[in-house]
C-alpha cells in the first residue's frame, strides 16, 4: 500500500515568530506535488519542519506519516522512517569523504548500523564494500556526477550546481518514500536546471512522492507535477492541476496577493 | 593497502581504553629498587646496565642539571608530580627475547592483547616492545638486516655499536635543553637505536611499543635514530598503560639525524592512561635536501607538553609536523611544533588539528624562526581548533621570529564549533547526533589520518570513535 505524508493544520514558527499559520496538504507515495509561492510565504520553514530541524517549533497541528506523527522523531529517525530533504542551502563536511558519507547514510537508513554487533568486525555495521561500490557507480551515473567525485569531500567547494546534484545524488542513494526537493532550482542556470530535473525524473516512480518547493516555474517544464499548490503567507491558498503553476507564470504573484493578500490579514 | 581482512583483524584496537589497554599485570620483575632520586639510583642503574664510564658520567651530570633547572612555569600544572615518589627504573625480565617465544609468558600476553606480534607479521619491517624501563623484545626482519640496518633498543645499541653510539648521542638533545631532557639524560632507559645506511629505503614501517604497567613508575626512553644520505626510514611508536589512582611519568628524549636528501617520517599515536604525565624532547636535525615529517596524534595522558623540532640546517632541507591533540575531560595538552630554518632554500609545513571535549584544553604553542642567511625560505603553518561544547578551551601561542626579508611565510588559525547545521544535515542523512559529530570530527583531522598507513589510521578513526562517545546529550 502506498505510503501517505499528511500534513494537517500546522502552526509553525522560529523564536515565538509564527510564519505557518495553518498548513494542511496530503502527498501519497507516487506523486509529484509542486508547492509555489513568493519570498517569504514559508515554503522552506515547511521544508525544514518536515525534516525537524531543532530551531523551529511547532505550536499546533500533526505531520502523520502512515498516521503516525512524526513530531517527536529526531531528524536522523525521520530519515530512517523514509523522509528526505534536499536542501537549499546544502552544508559542506570538509574531511569526509562523498563516499564515506553515502556508505554510513545508506548503512543507518537500511538498518545496517543498528545491526551492529559490537564483537564484529570493522565494518560489519556497515553494507558491505562491493554492494555499495556497485550501487553507488549506478547511482552516479543516472544522476550524472562524474565518479572521481566520490573521493571529494562532501560539498566542499563545490559549485551550486554540484551542491545540488550532490542531494540528488543522496536521494538516489537513500531511497525515502517522500522527497522534500527545497528550491532545489535557485541560483543555477537553465543547464543546470535541467540536469538536476533530470536525475530527479530519473528516480521517480510508484516508490517515492516528492514535492518540489520552487519560487518558479522553470523547474516544473522538466519535473511535471500532479498537484500544484499555493502557499501565501503561511498558509496553502490555492490547489490545482499542473495548469495552475502556468497560470502563476503568466500572471507572477502580485495576483495570488490581491485575491488572498487582504483576506488573511483581515 | 591493507586489505579487508587486515582491517578485521585490528578491529578490536581502541575498543575500549579500560577493557584493551586497561589490564595490569602482577609485578613479576627482577629488579625493582626503591622510589626517588638521587645520585646512587643512578649507580644502581648504571650497574645493572653495565655501562661505559662516559655514560655513568653523563648521567651523573644530567642529574644535576635536572636538580638546578626550575620547572617549567609557562605550560600546564606540573605541580602535582611528585619526583620522590617516582620508580626511575624497573626490569622487568632477564634478557631480551629475539623471538616471541623467548618473552616471558605474561609480558608476552600483554603485547598479544594489544595485538603487536599480528601487526609484525603482517606490515612491519621491525618491532620493539618496552616494558616499563627495558625492552623486552626487540626484532628486525633479515632482509633489512641484511642492508646493514640497525634497529635495536638503545641499551643494546650502546653496547654493540660503541662508537657510532657516542658519535651522536646527545648531540641533538643536549641534557642542558630543559628540565625534562635532564631528567631523561640521567635515568634513561630503553627506547629504540635505528641507523639506515647511505641509500637504503626501509620502505614498510619500523614500530616500538611502550608499555607502562606498574604504578608510579616512570618510563624514559631514549630514541636516536640516524638516516645516512639518501635513506628513508618510518618509524612508529605506540603508548598505553593501565589506569591506576597513581599518576605516572613518560619523559621521552627522541633525536634524528637526516642526513642529505635522506627522509625520516617519525609517527607517533600517544594513548596514554589519563593519568600519565607526558613530557617529551622530539628533535631532529635535517641537513641540505633532506625531509623531516613528525606526525604526532595525541589522545591519551593527563598532561601533554611535546613540541616535536625540526632544526633545517641544509640548503632545501624540508621540514613538517602534523598534529593532532584530542583533549577529553580532566586532559590539558599542550603540543606544537618548533621549526628552525638555519639554511637558505628550506621549507616547513605545521598542520595542527585540537579538537577539545567536555572540561579538555588543548594549546598549540609554535616557534617559527627563520635565521640570517636562510633566505629564501618558505614556511606554512595552520592551526586549527574544534570545540565540541562550551567547557572547553583551546589557547593557541604561535611565536614567529624572522630573521631574513627574502622568505615566504604563512600563518593561519581558526577555532570552530561544531555547527548545528552540520549536525542536522547530517542526521537528515540518518546518522544519529554521535555519528554525525563523530564524522565531523574525523573529518576535521583527515589531513593527519591520510598520512597515516591504513592501519593506523583506522586505530586512530577508533580512538576518536571511543572518546566520542557519551559526548553528545
Amino acid at each position: 500500500m502506498a505510503s501517505v505524508l499528511e500534513i494537517r493544520d500546522l502552526y509553525a514558527g522560529i523564536e515565538g515568530q509564527e510564519i505557518l499559520k495553518g498548513v494542511n496538504l496530503t502527498l501519497r507515495q507516487g506523486e509529484i506535488h509542486a508547492l509555489m509561492g513568493p519570498n517569504g510565504s514559508g515554503k522552506s520553514t515547511l521544508a525544514y519542519i518536515i525534516m525537524g530541524h531543532p530551531h523551529y517549533e511547532v505550536y499546533s497541528g500533526d505531520i502523520l506519516l502512515d498516521g503516525e506523527s512524526i513530531l517527536e522523531m529526531a531528524p536522523d529517525e525521520r530519515a530512517r522512517a523514509g523522509i528526505f530533504l534536499a536542501f537549499q542551502y546544502p552544508v559542506a563536511i570538509p574531511g569526509v569523504t562523498v563516499a564515506n558519507f553515502l556508505r554510513q547514510a545508506v548503512s543507518a537508513v537500511r538498518g545496517y548500523t543498528a545491526q551492529k554487533d559490537e564483537e564484529g568486525p570493522v565494518g560489519s555495521n556497515l553494507i558491505p564494500m562491493r554492494e555499495f561500490r556497485k550501487e553507488l557507480t549506478e547511482a552516479m551515473q543516472l544522476v550524472g556526477i562524474d565518479p572521481s567525485f566520490a573521493r571529494r569531500y562532501l560539498n566542499d567547494g563545490f559549485s551550486g550546481g554540484e551542491k545540488k546534484r550532490m542531494e540528488i545524488l543522496q536521494l538516489a542513494m537513500l531511497r525515502p518514500k517522500f522527497a522534500v526537493l527545497d528550491e532545489t532550482d535557485s541560483g543555477l542556470d537553465i543547464d543546470a536546471v535541467r540536469a538536476v530535473a533530470e536525475g530527479v525524473n530519473r528516480l521517480v516512480g510508484p516508490e517515492l512522492g516528492v514535492l518540489v518547493i520552487t519560487h518558479y516555474q522553470r523547474i516544473l517544464n522538466y519535473i511535471q507535477p500532479d498537484r500544484v499548490h499555493v502557499m501565501y503567507d503561511g498558509r496553502v491558498v490555492l490547489s490545482g492541476g499542473p495548469e495552475l503553476a502556468l497560470q502563476l507564470e503568466e500572471k507572477g504573484y502580485d495576483w495570488v496577493r490581491q485575491q488572498f493578500g487582504n483576506a488573511v490579514k483581515a | 593497502m591493507a586489505t579487508e581482512r587486515d582491517r578485521e583483524l585490528l578491529a578490536g584496537i581502541g575498543e575500549d581504553y579500560e577493557e584493551r589497554y586497561g589490564f595490569r599485570d602482577p609485578e613479576k620483575y627482577v629488579f625493582k629498587p626503591r622510589p626517588g632520586l638521587d645520585h646512587e639510583i643512578i649507580d644502581i642503574i648504571s650497574d645493572m646496565k653495565g655501562e661505559p664510564d662516559w655514560m655513568r658520567q653523563f648521567r651523573h651530570e644530567a642529574l644535576d642539571i635536572f636538580w638546578k633547572k626550575p620547572m617549567p612555569t609557562w605550560g600546564p600544572d606540573l605541580s602535582s608530580i611528585n619526583f620522590d615518589e617516582i620508580y626511575y627504573y624497573i626490569k622487568p625480565t632477564d634478557r631480551q627475547g629475539r623471538t616471541w617465544d623467548e618473552v616471558p609468558e605474561e609480558i608476552k600476553r600483554t603485547f598479544e592483547r594489544l595485538g603487536i606480534p599480528e601487526a609484525e607479521r603482517k606490515f612491519l619491517a621491525g618491532v620493539g616492545a618496552q616494558y616499563e624501563s627495558e625492552v623486552v623484545y626487540h626484532s628486525l626482519k633479515e632482509e633489512w638486516e641484511k642492508k646493514g640496518v640497525i634497529f635495536l633498543d638503545t641499551d643494546t645499541a650502546l653496547k654493540e655499536y660503541p662508537d657510532l653510539f657516542r658519535e651522536y648521542f646527545a648531540t641533538v638533545v643536549p641534557p642542558s635543553d630543559n628540565k625534562f631532557a635532564a631528567l631523561n639524560s640521567a635515568v634513561w632507559s630503553g627506547g629504540s637505536f635505528i641507523y639506515v645506511p647511505e641509500g637504503v629505503h626501509v620502505d614498510i614501517p619500523l614500530q616500538a611499543y611502550f608499555r607502562i604497567n606498574a604504578q608510579n613508575v616512570g618510563q624514559f626512553e631514549r630514541t636516536l635514530i640516524i638516516a645516512e644520505k639518501g635513506s628513508y626510514v618510518h618509524y612508529i611508536e605506540g603508548c598505553t598503560a593501565p589506569i591506576y589512582a597513581e599518576e605516572s611519568l613518560h619523559a621521552a628524549v627522541v633525536e634524528i639525524i637526516v642526513k642529505e636528501g635522506a627522509r625520516v617520517r617519525y609517527t607517533t599515536i600517544q594513548n596514554w592512561a589519563k593519568n600519565v604525565y607526558n613530557l617529551v624532547t622530539k628533535r631532529a636535525v635535517a641537513y641540505e635536501g633532506a625531509t623531516m615529517e613528525w606526525i604526532d596524534g595525541n589522545l591519551g595522558s593527563k598532561v601533554t607538553m611535546k613540541y616535536p623540532a625540526v632544526y633545517l640546517l641544509g640548503k632545501g632541507a624540508h621540514g613538517e609536523v602534523l598534529s593532532i591533540a584530542f583533549a577529553g575531560k580532566g586532559q590539558h595538552i599542550d603540543a606544537g611544533a618548533k621549526i628552525i630554518h638555519a639554511a637558505p632554500y628550506t621549507t616547513s609545513r605545521v598542520i595542527s588539528k585540537s579538537i577539545s571535549k567536555a572540561d579538555g584544553r588543548s594549546s598549540y604553542r609554535g616557534l617559527l624562526k627563520v635565521g640570517r642567511g636562510a633566505h629564501h625560505s618558505k614556511a606554512n603553518v595552520v592551526c586549527d581548533a574544534l570545540l565540541l561544547d562550551p567547557e572547553s578551551r583551546t589557547d593557541t601561542y604561535p611565536y614567529i621570529e624572522i630573521a631574513e626579508d627574502d622568505v615566504e611565510i604563512g600563518h593561519e588559525a581558526s577555532v570552530s564549533k561544531i555547527g548545528e547545521e552540520q549536525l542536522f544535515y547530517l542526521m537528515s542523512r540518518g546518522l544519529s547526533e554521535e555519528e554525525a559529530a563523530t564524522m565531523i570530527v574525523a573529518g576535521f583531522i583527515e589531513p593527519m589520518t591520510k598520512e597515516l598507513p591504513m592501519e593506523y589510521a583506522v586505530e586512530l578513526n577508533r580512538l576518536i570513535q571511543l572518546e566520542m562517545e557519551g559526548s553528545i546529550g
